[in-house]
């Protein structure tokens, strides 16, 4: 989005490594990412394009041989910095993961999971209401309304993968991480998401890693290509499909590799 | 004898192997195809051994006792003996040919027990010469039958389906067995001792069954007041209760910390560690709480002015409880490491802490797999003997007061069974029927405690 036609950044990284145990996944990897845009990350399994998501909310602190250098800022804070609070960090920046995991609860207990950890209903009403918007958000709700508290893991495919997009977007995070969020779905569910994604860039700013070259030209607005570890091109979706500058990103593009 | 022979037969059946793959290697190299490997051909060759060595020795084992005993009884028929006195002269001649008879040589008997060897070395070589030429008479056939088309896979296979299919058999048809003895004598228990008075009965007391004199005639009224279940039932589950009150909480919390908290290295030393607990056999559990809990708990509790018996439900319960902390530990930490990443990830992602995301996304989730540890760990409780043998003493008081001692099942069937028994007797079937009940409890709590983790599995698979 610009505002007077100046480009708002959200994320700028900056100089980011990460190494597994010795191994280095990422090379310095600098990248801005536009606010209340989509922007894709592609290229060839095992690049770190989806390291570099996991960097930006910090789920790498999970992998105990994990280490991440350099400086993430969201909102002009480091969040590599120690004062960083990881919790707070994660309300903020949301994640959908490549293969639906919801918990094995009631679709009310799955969409109220993040607003009851973060405190932020004070009565019944409230939460029904923060369930019921998210569930609309997420496109779900008229299919599910009726079955509120039935189990989450008894929908489908599809059904579920909207249901964690309501899961984390319940939080009303800035930021949306999606690891390839179709790759275990059907066409029609994949489609249900790309429009879904579309309409939720009004109000966060989306990251999402797709294998998918189509679905990256269908719904991002900027992209960036990972090879190897490293950052090799990244500008607008338009220009990256249309007249890249480099020439691995043309090979990949136009499918001679990967 | 026996054991020569026994080796020489599986010397056969490695030379019968041999032959086989042999001469499908022969006819390999005529450039024919076999039907199979020229393993199968080997192994087709040694079962044509193995079974007919089998049948051999079964039909002996069953059979030569009985013909010999015929043969040798056969010398005193006509003379009037009656059966048991002809059993008698058997035993005896026997005996004397082990030369570990005591009593008076009679010339019949020694007669007798020198028959009784030839006897026994004409089988044992016509058993020699039968096993040994029938081997050779079965695996020659089956030799010169092997040809390039001959199947020789099928009958292999099927055979091997056979042994294991014998295998399991065994081991199914020995549990029926127990189970219908244990029915049987617990209707007999049952034919003298109401059931009413077992189930309801508040006195246990079988010390008084011995008392009775065998000559006397058997009056059921005499026991009414000695075969009430009520307070061993009462003291087995609560000593299981006290064991589990220790278990739970430490076997489940050591479980969480190793499945989540601990780092690679602590859990790999820690799981170890904890599994050797459940190495430690009962005994040795059982004089621990003997000798070193139940005095310490008696000198405490007098410290502080209770009375402490030194053999009390506390001091066993509380030892069969760390008795039981590995089971449950280690189940429910293989439970909760069960529990998909994803789900973690998930909750993690959501910004919820560890302690959060384990105790609203991961205990629930693994709750159907660590209630089935824990139902598998009372049933370990209820039937545990040698620690309440030990610990908790052979009186069955009715009582909930922890300090007092009580008895259980297992320690009163200890008690019924030590010394002489004699069948028949109420007091000895008495053992059955709490066998029984044992048996009854614990298989209903393994049923649900396999339901409920069954119902686990079919979550996530």
């Amino acid at each position: 989005m610009r505002k007077n036609g100046v480009k708002m950044i959200k994320i700028k990284a900056k100089d980011v490594d990460v190494f597994y145990g010795k191994k280095q996944a990422l090379f310095n990897i600098s990248l801005d990412i536009e606010e209340n845009q989509v922007t894709a990350l592609i290229g060839p399994s095992g690049c770190g394009k989806s390291t570099f998501l996991r960097c930006l909310n910090r789920m790498n602190d999970v992998i105990d041989i994990c280490s991440v250098k350099g400086e993430i800022l969201i909102n002009d804070f480091n969040i590599n910095d120690k004062s960083c609070d990881v919790v707070r960090l994660r309300e903020k920046i949301g994640m959908v993961f490549q293969k639906p995991n919801p918990f094995p609860k009631t679709l009310y207990e799955n969409v109220s999971y993040g607003p009851t950890i973060h405190g932020m209903a004070q009565s019944k009403q409230e939460m029904d209401e923060i369930v019921e918007t998210s569930l609309k958000k997420a496109a779900l709700w008229e299919e599910v309304k009726d079955r509120l508290h039935e189990p989450g893991t008894g929908l489908s495919g599809g059904q579920q993968q909207r249901l964690c997009i309501a899961r984390a977007i319940s939080v009303r995070p800035e930021v949306i991480l999606m690891d390839e969020p179709c790759s275990a779905l059907d066409p029609i569910a994949t489609a249900q998401i790309e429009e879904l994604i579309d309409e939720l860039k009004k109000e966060h700013t989306i990251i999402i890693v797709t294998h998918s070259m189509a679905q990256a030209a269908r719904v991002s607005q900027n992209t960036g290509f990972f090879h190897l570890g490293q950052l090799i091109e990244h500008g607008s979706t338009d220009k990256i499909f249309k007249n890249p500058d480099n020439t691995k990103t043309q090979d990949y593009i136009t499918g001679r590799f990967g | 004898m026996n054991l020569i022979l026994f080796t020489f037969i599986v010397l056969l059946g490695f030379t019968s192997y041999y032959f086989g793959r042999k001469k499908a290697y022969t006819i390999q190299s005529t450039k024919k195809r076999l039907t199979a490997l020229p393993q199968f051909y080997g192994y087709y060759l040694s079962i044509w051994c193995a079974i007919p060595a089998f049948i051999i020795f079964s039909l002996w084992a069953i059979f030569e006792p009985t013909i010999v005993k015929l043969l040798i009884l056969s010398d005193y028929s006509n003379q009037g003996y009656l059966d048991d006195e002809l059993n008698l002269i058997y035993e005896k001649t026997k005996a004397l040919s082990r030369g570990q008879f005591t009593g008076e040589i009679t010339p019949f008997i020694e007669a007798s027990a020198e028959k009784y060897l030839s006897l026994r070395s004409i089988a044992q070589s016509s058993k020699v010469v039968i096993v040994l030429s029938a081997i050779i008479a079965s695996v020659a056939y089956a030799y010169k039958r092997i040809s390039s088309n001959s199947r020789t896979r099928e009958p292999v296979e099927k055979f091997l389906n056979a042994v294991l299919f014998t295998a399991s058999l065994a081991a199914i048809l020995t549990t029926v067995g127990i189970v219908f003895s244990l029915i049987f004598q617990t209707i007999d228990f049952f034919k003298v001792i109401p059931l009413f008075d077992f189930v309801f009965g508040t006195h246990w007391y079988p010390a008084k069954a011995f008392v009775r004199d065998s000559s006397e005639a058997l009056d059921p009224t005499m026991y009414s007041d000695t075969f009430g279940a009520v307070p061993i039932f009462a003291g087995t589950f609560f000593i299981a209760f006290i064991a589990m009150c220790v278990a739970i909480p430490i076997g489940l919390m050591s479980g969480i910390y190793l499945a989540e908290y601990a780092s690679y290295k602590v859990r790999q030393y820690a799981k170890p560690l904890i599994e050797i607990l459940a190495g430690i056999p009962t005994v040795v559990y059982g004089f621990f709480a003997a000798l070193t809990v139940g005095p310490f708990l008696k000198e405490l509790g007098t410290s502080m002015g209770l009375e402490v018996s030194a053999e009390s439900a506390l001091a066993a319960g509380g030892v069969m409880g760390i008795m039981i902390i590995p089971f449950i530990s280690s189940l429910s930490d293989d439970v909760i490491t069960s529990v998909p990443q994803s789900l973690r990830d998930g909750s993690y992602a959501m910004g919820a802490t560890k302690s959060e995301t384990i105790k609203r996304v991961i205990f629930p989730a693994a709750l159907p797999g660590i209630v089935g540890s824990i139902l598998l760990g009372v049933s370990r409780a209820i039937g545990e003997t040698m620690i309440v043998v030990m610990a908790s003493g052979l009186a069955a008081n009715l009582t909930l007061n922890p300090l007092e001692s009580t008895s259980t099942i297992t320690a009163q069937i200890v008690v019924i069974l030590i010394g002489d028994q004699a069948f028949g007797d109420p007091k000895t079937q008495a053992a059955f029927a709490l066998g029984m009940s044992l048996f009854l409890v614990t298989l209903c709590l393994n049923i649900v405690a396999l339901r409920v983790v069954k119902k686990y599995r079919e979550k996530y698979e």
